[in-house]
């Protein structure tokens, strides 16, 4: 196992690839030379000897990924994926950076708990790890967890994801008392009694299936009232995984009042809508559920004109047979860290809706400089976490990387594959060469 | 020979089936019906098949409806019920139906709680799955039943104009009856308190179908009232006051009964909550054709799993020349 936390030393030369740099305004053809773990020079660089040299002729060179919403979920869930799966699978999809949610079992909530995450990630990950913790103690939404004292630590953020901060009050305080700490609150905006034990979005899907609908106002009534809270205390509200077109109509207003508000936005939601749970299928049971084309469109038009700062998967690995589970009883959540740069690849950028440059920008240098984390860019003296990708070849997900299975995607053809991860001057992934992606055959597409 | 279903081998739902599928289950529960009203009941078209009867809800009719239905044509029965069952030692729903598989089971009849249900073990297993009532999603055999009585008494179903009254939101009934009636070309006026209706019901059901809060407006000229039990859960949720206040602005009494066509025939799923949904004076009037609905539900249940068989269709000739089979064994 590579372990990224100790120093890379030698060189190597990315030769003749396509680098892709939005912060530094860089896309043209060029050499990447990285020494000692770090970036070196970009331009024309003759080889040397001792040099390992790696050919990227027709292929992306970009700063690595950076996913701001990931379910490693260690520990208490270790079935599921664990900090070394949850990495690995994160190289896989050319992610360099993950941002680790709290709502483990037990939720993580003290210094303990962080350190603990810092801990094993320093052993066995594949990719950076940095943790965040609850907003309150035990998840509960009362009382206030430490937050100081963890953020000291290396917390990046705090958050109750997996439910909203049910209590106004509650998100006030949480939102002024950051300030000294300079982090965002991140929030999953969720009324709890709209929400009302649905499993699905509220609406003609729902009817037909006899499933409890979700309604969209569950989400949106929850991110005004966090906007509200923002504006009244200057704290800094990240909003996560938003799912209507009603939440980006106020996160819009939000920034139009130049209020101190960013957001991010999944790639499932950016691709499937809510057809995708018939006939019942739980690998689409996600929470924010899936919603309808208009809102697919909504969501798409919003990350194109920057309403929305990032991509972040939600990453939720569960088991096979709490998938299996009926449709009501399956737990929500669905795994994206290796089909998030393919899909955005496929539907956006082949789509037209944003270049790859545009892409990179909202995958990676902006992700890094919202959590304030190194990378995001191939600056000269920056980290070498690098992803090498063909936007041109494909590839069928027929098997995940990550501990679990459950993704809607399974069997699905998508442009976009990952060629090798770098992270630190390591190499955490590298696409086995034996088979040539393009020309595996389709299985026969999962029902 | 030719199957006569198509190849269709579970019944999940109405919805999946077309209009001509559902005409030749009807049309061949008229036999079926002669073939139990006589004096030896059974006969031997499913001898030797075994009919599993998976039952995570409590349920008395439609549990003993199929499992007549299934003795009726000669086939063995077994009832798994989940509070004797592996489930309560936490057995998943796809293992329980893997082991009937296992056993060599035909049949799955599965009666349970959670929408989709069915579904989940089709996709796993090879046998028959029927869908005796899922959730909120489908009663197959209700919606079946229930066309196949206002059938008999009205000859057709083109044309009718059909009240279903009560908590459509959560009713299986509603949807499997909703699916039969507009496909076979029915006009059907939805009717319950607005915190009861669903969304996008004539979206998904074509524009026969109409909804309403308002009793008067639906009952108004009706041929046929079909009235849903009311949950008296519903109370707790927030979705009515009171059972009181349903009984008076939503239930069905006689006064409402008369604004109907003269003919007009009121059905009910059961179990009947009296005085609640429907009053007992219109329950046991003669408009009532709650009793029939019972007896045909096993006619209909009979012709469901015979269809599901891919066998030659039963006709009523067919039927008479029929042993029954007790005769065989003299």
């Amino acid at each position: 196992m590579t372990q990224i936390t100790k120093p890379h030393t030698g060189k190597i030369l990315i030769k003749r690839g396509r680098v892709i740099d939005p912060r530094q305004n860089i896309d043209r053809i060029a050499d990447v030379l990285i020494e000692n773990g770090r970036i070196k020079a970009i331009g024309d660089i003759p080889a040397q000897s001792g040099v390992e040299e790696i050919s990227a002729a027709g292929k992306v060179v970009a700063p690595g990924l950076v996913d701001v919403h990931v379910h490693l979920r260690e520990p208490g869930g270790e079935a599921k994926e664990t900090i070394a799966t949850g990495t690995r699978a994160a190289a896989a999809g050319g992610i360099t950076s993950v941002i680790s949610m709290p709502n483990t079992n037990p939720p993580m909530d003290n210094v303990t708990d962080i350190q603990f995450v810092l801990g094993r990630a320093a052993q066995d990950a594949s990719a950076r790890v940095y943790p965040t913790g609850t907003i309150s103690k035990g998840r509960e939404g009362n009382e206030m967890s430490e937050i100081g004292a963890m953020v000291r630590v290396g917390c990046v953020a705090i958050t109750d994801d997996g439910s909203g901060v049910q209590s106004s009050q509650l998100l006030r305080r949480a939102l002024e008392y950051t300030k000294t700490f300079d982090i965002p609150v991140m929030e999953h905006a969720e009324d709890a009694s709209l929400f009302g034990g649905g499993v699905m979005n509220e609406g003609v899907v729902a009817t037909r299936l006899g499933l409890k609908g979700i309604p969209r106002q569950a989400e949106y009534i929850m991110a005004a009232r966090d906007i509200a809270l923002a504006e009244l205390t200057g704290g800094r509200l990240h909003l996560t995984h938003m799912s209507t077109r009603e939440s980006v109509a106020v996160i819009r207003h939000a920034k139009e009042r130049g209020l101190n508000v960013t957001a991010d936005v999944t790639p499932h939601h950016l691709v499937l809508t809510e057809d995708a749970v018939a006939e019942y299928m739980a690998n689409a049971k996600v929470n924010p559920p899936l919603r309808t084309a208009e809102d697919v469109a909504a969501l798409r038009q919003a990350l194109k004109d920057g309403i929305f700062d990032c991509i972040a998967t939600d990453h939720a690995p569960h088991t096979q047979s709490e998938k299996a589970q009926e449709f009501s009883e399956a737990p929500f959540g669905l795994i994206g860290l290796e089909t998030s740069l393919p899909l955005m690849v496929t539907e956006l950028v082949r789509g037209g809706v944003l270049t790859l440059s545009e892409m990179i920008h909202r995958m990676s240098d902006v992700p890094a400089k919202i959590f304030k984390l190194p990378g995001g860019s191939l600056e000269v003296g920056a980290n070498a976490d690098v992803v090498i990708f063909d936007p041109e070849a494909k590839q069928t997900f027929t098997r995940f990387v990550s501990r679990s299975q459950n993704s809607p995607f399974l069997g699905w053809q998508l442009y976009g594959v990952v060629e090798r991860t770098i992270v630190g001057g390591h190499t955490v992934y590298q696409r086995a060469s034996d088979a040539s992606p393009a020309d595996k055959p389709s299985p026969v597409p999962h029902r | 020979m030719k199957a006569n279903n198509d190849h269709v081998s579970h019944l999940l739902g109405l919805e999946y089936l077309s209009k001509l599928q559902i005409e030749q289950i009807i049309d061949q529960a008229r036999p079926m019906k002669q073939l139990f009203t006589r004096t030896v009941k059974k006969v031997p078209l499913l001898r030797g098949r075994s009919v599993a009867l998976v039952f995570f809800e409590p349920s008395t009719r439609t549990r003993t409806s199929f499992e007549l239905a299934a003795k009726r044509l000669s086939a063995d029965t077994l009832s798994v019920a989940a509070s004797t069952s592996s489930v309560q030692k936490g057995e998943s729903l796809i293992d329980t139906a893997k082991t009937l598989e296992a056993m060599k089971t035909d049949f799955i009849v599965l009666r349970h709680a959670a929408s989709g249900a069915p579904h989940l073990i089709a996709r796993e297993v090879k046998c028959h799955v029927v869908n005796a009532g899922d959730g909120q999603h489908e009663h197959p055999t209700q919606g079946l039943l229930d066309v196949f009585t206002i059938l008999e008494k009205k000859k057709r179903i083109d044309g009718l104009k059909v009240a279903i009254l009560g908590d459509v939101a959560h009713s299986r009934v509603a949807r499997s009856n909703l699916w039969a009636l507009s496909k076979l070309g029915a006009h059907v006026t939805v009717c319950g308190p607005e915190t009861l209706l669903p969304k996008g019901l004539p979206e998904i059901f074509g524009p026969n179908v109409t909804v309403t809060s308002r009793i008067d407006e639906a009952v108004k000229d009706a041929d046929v009232i079909n009235v849903l039990r009311i949950q008296l859960e519903r109370q707790k949720e927030n979705l009515m006051p009171s059972v009181r206040e349903y009984a008076e602005i939503f239930g069905l009494n006689s006064q409402r009964l008369a604004t109907a066509k003269r003919d007009c025939i009121v059905l009910h799923p059961g179990p009947m909550n009296r005085g609640v949904e429907i009053t007992s004076e219109v329950a046991d009037s003669h408009q009532s054709v709650i009793l029939e609905q019972v007896t045909n539900g096993i006619a209909v249940r009979m012709s469901v799993l015979y269809w599901l068989t891919g066998s030659p269709v039963m006709t009523e000739q067919k039927a008479k020349a029929l042993p029954s089979e007790s005769e065989q064994l003299l």
